[in-house]
C-alpha cells in the first residue's frame, strides 16, 4: 500500500560517550525523564504527527530495544497497513552485513522502503529528545520543492562545533554544509531530521554504497555530495526544545531540564503526549519520613528518605534517612537506607546498600555546576557503607573494591 | 485455570454510592489513585489465568464500556475468547432491563453455551482483593462440590456491622449448612465474598431453572433455596479484603492503602493488578510542595501540602493549597490556598482560590464529578 511519506529512526549506534550506560542497551533504549525511554520521543512525534509508518533500523545490543518496542502498541502504531518494523541487518545471498554508516543501514532496507513506495523519506535519529511536529515540516519541503530538508535548531556559537553546521541563504536554502567544523560559520546545528525525496536520496544511496571511499554516512557523505552536486536543499528552522543526549552531561542535563518550574519540553500538553510501554505498576507511596522538592517521580516509586531536585523513576526505591540530590535514578533501581547520592546517574535496576556515599565530594571540586557526574552502571549491587568518589564511573560489582574505599573512609575520618 | 470461564456482574444499584455513581457504575468508580474497581477481580482472574471473561453491565455502564475497551489492558483482547461485554438488551422474549443477576445470566445464556470452559467463577465486582482462584478451584474439585463460595472470617469486626452482607455457616468439613442474607442478627462471623465457582452445566441449569419460576436473585434463590439439595462449600479468602457499598467503605478501603502492609497485598509484584493506560507523564513536585504519607499518581503536579491522602493521575494541586486525608480524582483542581479535610473529589471536579472544605473521617463529604466550588 503507498504512503506518501513513510519514517526510518536509525537506532543502531552504540552511544560510545555514554560509556557504562551502553554497555547492555542501545542508545536509543536508555530510560529517560522517570519512564521513558530515549526512542519514545521519536516514535511519539512521528504518531503525534500523522506518520504511521516507521522503520526502526537496530544493531547495537538490540534486545531490550526490540522487546520495548514490539509491534508498536504504546504509540499506537500497531497498524494493519503500515505500523512499525523492527530492521536489524540480515543476510542477503551468500554473506550478510553489519551496518556500515547511517546511509549504509537506509541503503541496505530500500526494499522495505519501495514496499511502501513513498513520495518522500523522513530520516530521524532514535537519540534525540524533543517534540516535533513532522507534519509542519513536510509542508515546508513540498511548499520549497525541495530534494532535501534538513531541519535546524540554533545552538551557541561556543557549542557550534560539535554539530554538523548548516550555511544558508536568505530564503534557506542551505549553500554549504559541515560536519563537526573547527571554525563554524553559522550557529544553525543539523538536529539529524531529514526529509529526502525518496527517488532522489534513492540515487544517492546507491552511488554512495559504489563508493568505496565513503563512511556511508548522512552527515559526513550523502549531504555534503548532495549539496555540491547542487541539489535543491533548504534548512527547516526549529524553535522548541530539542537535545542530543549523546554525553554523559547532556543525559543529565536533559533530564534536569524536566525540573526546571516550567520546562521548554511540556510533558503534559495532553495533544501531544509522550507515549512509553507501560509497566502496570501501583501509583507512587511517598511516606511520612520523607521530603520531596523539585522532582520528577515516576510510578511504582516508593520514597522513604529526601529526594531534592532529582528524576525518580518507575518502581525506584529510596530508603529512610537517605538523601538524593541532583541525580538521576533509572528504574527498578534500590537506594537502601540511610544513603546519601549527589550528581549521579544510576543506571536501571542497581542496589546500593545502606549507609553508603555516592558521589561523595572527597576533594574540593568547585561549585555544583561544574562538579562531575557519578555514574553507576546497570544491575551493579554496591555493599553497605561503600564510598564511591564523586566522578567515578562504576561499571562492575563493587563488593570487593569496599575494602580500599573503607580505608579512604577512615582517611577522610 | 484454563479450564474456568469468568463472569463479572456489575449491575446492582448502591443507594450508599451515589455521588461516585451518578454518571457510571459502581464497578467504574475510580479508585487507589489510578484503577477503577472492575480493575481488581478482573486482574485476579486474569492473573488465575482465565481467558474468557463476561462482563454483565446494566446501569450507566458507558463509563466502563470506555474503561475496559477491547480488553487490550488485561491481554484480552483474543481471537478465541477475551473479553465480552454484556449489556442489557430488548427482543421479543425480554424486556431489555435485568430483572436481578439471575435474570442477566439468564439473557445472556447463550454466551454461557457457547463458551467451551468446565467451570465458571462467577462474582460480583465491589471487592477490592489481590488473589489467584487456583487453589479455590483445587478446594473446588477435592470436595467434589457442587458450588463453592470464596468468604471471608471478619473475626476483626462486631458481629452487629456484619448484616449487611450475606452470612454463611458451614459444618466442619465446609460444607454450608445454612445461609442468611443481610441478616439483623447475623449467626457467624463469615461473610459471603460475592465469588464463587461451579461448573457451566450446572450454571445453566439452575439459571434456567430459578428463571422458568419468576426468581432473579443469585443468593436468595439459588444459593439459599439450594444448599440443603446441591453440595455448597465455603472456601476461606486469608488476604485482605474490602468491599464497597458506601461512600464511607469506599473512603476506608481508599486510606486504608496508605498501610505498606495493605498495598503489598494488593500489588504484589507477580500479579500487576491492570488498567486502562493514560500515558500520563511522571508526577511533578514542584519548589514549595511538601507531601506526606500519599499515595500520588502520575500526571499530577504538585505545588502545595498533600497529607494522608490519594492523588489521582492528572490532579494538580495548586501553591498554598492543604490537602488532608483527602480522596482527590483524575484531573481535579485544586487551587490556591484552599483548604480540604476528609474530602472525596469526583473526577474533573475545580476548587478555586481559598476555599475550605471539611469533613470527616467518619462522614467524608463527597463532591460529585465535573462541580465547581
Amino acid at each position: 500500500m503507498r504512503k506518501e511519506l513513510i519514517a526510518m529512526i536509525l537506532a543502531g549506534g552504540q552511544g560510545s560517550r555514554l560509556g557504562v550506560l551502553t554497555k547492555n542497551l542501545a542508545k536509543p533504549a536508555i530510560p529517560f525523564g522517570g519512564k521513558y525511554r530515549i526512542i519514545d520521543f521519536a516514535l511519539s512525534n512521528c504518531i503525534n504527527s500523522g506518520v504511521d509508518t516507521v522503520g526502526v533500523l537496530t544493531q547495537y545490543q538490540p534486545l531490550l530495544l526490540n522487546s520495548y518496542i514490539g509491534i508498536g502498541i504504546p504509540w499506537d502504531l500497531d497498524r494493519v497497513n503500515g505500523g512499525v518494523t523492527i530492521l536489524p541487518p540480515f543476510i542477503k545471498g551468500k554473506q550478510g552485513e553489519w551496518y556500515k554508516g547511517t546511509a549504509n543501514a537506509i541503503y541496505q532496507n530500500i526494499n522495505y522502503i519501495e514496499k511502501f513506495d513513498p513520495e518522500y523519506v523522513l530520516i530521524l535519529s532514535g537519540d534525540h529528545i524533543y517534540s516535533m511536529d513532522y507534519s509542519r515540516m513536510l509542508s515546508f519541503h513540498k511548499s520549497k520543492k525541495s530534494a532535501a530538508t534538513i531541519a535546524v535548531i540554533e545552538v551557541l556559537p561556543s557549542e557550534a562545533s560539535r554539530f554538523g553546521i548548516m550555511n544558508t541563504d536568505d530564503d534557506g536554502s542551505i549553500i554549504d554544509f559541515e560536519e563537526k567544523p573547527e571554525k563554524p560559520k553559522s550557529n544553525l546545528a543539523s538536529m539529524g531530521v531529514y526529509i529526502f525525496n525518496w527517488r532522489i536520496l534513492k540515487k544517492y544511496l546507491i552511488d554512495d554504497a559504489g563508493n568505496s571511499l565513503s563512511k556511508n554516512d548522512f552527515g559526513k557523505n550523502i549531504i555534503p555530495f548532495m549539496v555540491r552536486n547542487g541539489e535543491r536543499m533548504h534548512a527547516y528552522p526549529f524553535k522548541g526544545y530539542w537535545k542530543d543526549v549523546g554525553t554523559i552531561n547532556t543525559l543529565w542535563e536533559a533530564n534536569m531540564d524536566l525540573l526546571e518550574y516550567n520546562p521548554k519540553l511540556n510533558l503534559y500538553d495532553k495533544s501531544w503526549r509522550v507515549y512509553y510501554n507501560n509497566p502496570a505498576l501501583p501509583p507512587q507511596y511517598i511516606a511520612q519520613s520523607s521530603y520531596v522538592s523539585s522532582s520528577v517521580i515516576s510510578e511504582g516509586c516508593m520514597v522513604y528518605g529526601d529526594v531534592d531536585h532529582s528524576i525518580i523513576s518507575t518502581g525506584a526505591y529510596i530508603g529512610e534517612g537517605s538523601i538524593v540530590k541532583d541525580s538521576i535514578i533509572m528504574p527498578g533501581s534500590i537506594i537502601g537506607d540511610y544513603v546519601e547520592v549527589n550528581k549521579c546517574i544510576v543506571a536501571e535496576n542497581v542496589t546500593i546498600g545502606n549507609g553508603s556515599k555516592i558521589g561523595l565530594n572527597t576533594r574540593n571540586m568547585g561549585s555544583s555546576k561544574k562538579l562531575p557526574i557519578t555514574v553507576i552502571g546497570q544491575n551493579i549491587f554496591i555493599k553497605e557503607n561503600s564510598i564511591i568518589e564523586r566522578g567515578a564511573i562504576v561499571d562492575c560489582n563493587y563488593e570487593e573494591k569496599t575494602d580500599i574505599k573503607k580505608k579512604a573512609e577512615e582517611a577522610l575520618a | 485455570m484454563n479450564d474456568v470461564m469468568g463472569i463479572i456482574k456489575t449491575g446492582g444499584i448502591y443507594e450508599g454510592l451515589k455521588e461516585l455513581t451518578i454518571s457510571r457504575s459502581s464497578a467504574a468508580i475510580p479508585f487507589g489513585g489510578r484503577y477503577r474497581i472492575i480493575d481488581f477481580i478482573l486482574s485476579d482472574m486474569v492473573n488465575s489465568g482465565i481467558r474468557n471473561v463476561g462482563v454483565i453491565t446494566q446501569n450507566n455502564y458507558h463509563s466502563l464500556m470506555d474503561h475496559l475497551g477491547s480488553g487490550k489492558e488485561w491481554d484480552l483482547d483474543r481471537k478465541k475468547d477475551g473479553l465480552f461485554i454484556l449489556p442489557p438488551y430488548v427482543t421479543t422474549k425480554n424486556s431489555g432491563w435485568y430483572r436481578g443477576s439471575v435474570d442477566a445470566l439468564y439473557n445472556n445464556i447463550s454466551y454461557i453455551r457457547r463458551s467451551i470452559q468446565k467451570y465458571t467463577l462467577l462474582s460480583g465486582s465491589n471487592s477490592i482483593y489481590n488473589t489467584s482462584f487456583d487453589e479455590m478451584l483445587d478446594f473446588h474439585i477435592a470436595k467434589k462440590a457442587d458450588i463453592t463460595v470464596m468468604y471471608k472470617k471478619m473475626d476483626f469486626m462486631d458481629r452487629a456491622n456484619l448484616s449487611k452482607y450475606g452470612i454463611i455457616d458451614m459444618n466442619n468439613r465446609s460444607r454450608i449448612v445454612d445461609i442468611e442474607e443481610k441478616p439483623k442478627n447475623p449467626k457467624t462471623l463469615n461473610v459471603l465474598m460475592d465469588v464463587c465457582i461451579l461448573e457451566r452445566e450446572l450454571l445453566k441449569e439452575l439459571v434456567e431453572e430459578a428463571y422458568s419460576r419468576g426468581r432473579y436473585e443469585w443468593v436468595k434463590d439459588i444459593l439459599i433455596e439450594k444448599f440443603n439439595k446441591l453440595k455448597i462449600y465455603g472456601y476461606c479468602y486469608q488476604g485482605h479484603w474490602d468491599y464497597i457499598d458506601n461512600i464511607k467503605s469506599y473512603y476506608n478501603a481508599s486510606i486504608d492503602m496508605l498501610k505498606s502492609s495493605t498495598r503489598e497485598e494488593l500489588f504484589p509484584a507477580n500479579r500487576p493488578i491492570y488498567t486502562k493506560i493514560k500515558d500520563e507523564p511522571p508526577a511533578k513536585y514542584k519548589g514549595s510542595s511538601r507531601v506526606i504519607n500519599s499515595i500520588v499518581a502520575d500526571g499530577s503536579v504538585i505545588e502545595g501540602e498533600v497529607i494522608n491522602s490519594i492523588i489521582f493521575r492528572g490532579v494538580n494541586i495548586k501553591k498554598g493549597a492543604i490537602v488532608k486525608n483527602s480522596i482527590i480524582m483524575q484531573n481535579t483542581v485544586v487551587g490556591e490556598r484552599s483548604e480540604l479535610d476528609c474530602v472525596i473529589l469526583d473526577k474533573d471536579v475545580c476548587i478555586n482560590s481559598e476555599k475550605r472544605i471539611i469533613g470527616q473521617s467518619n462522614f467524608p463529604i463527597a463532591l460529585p464529578k465535573k462541580m465547581v466550588i
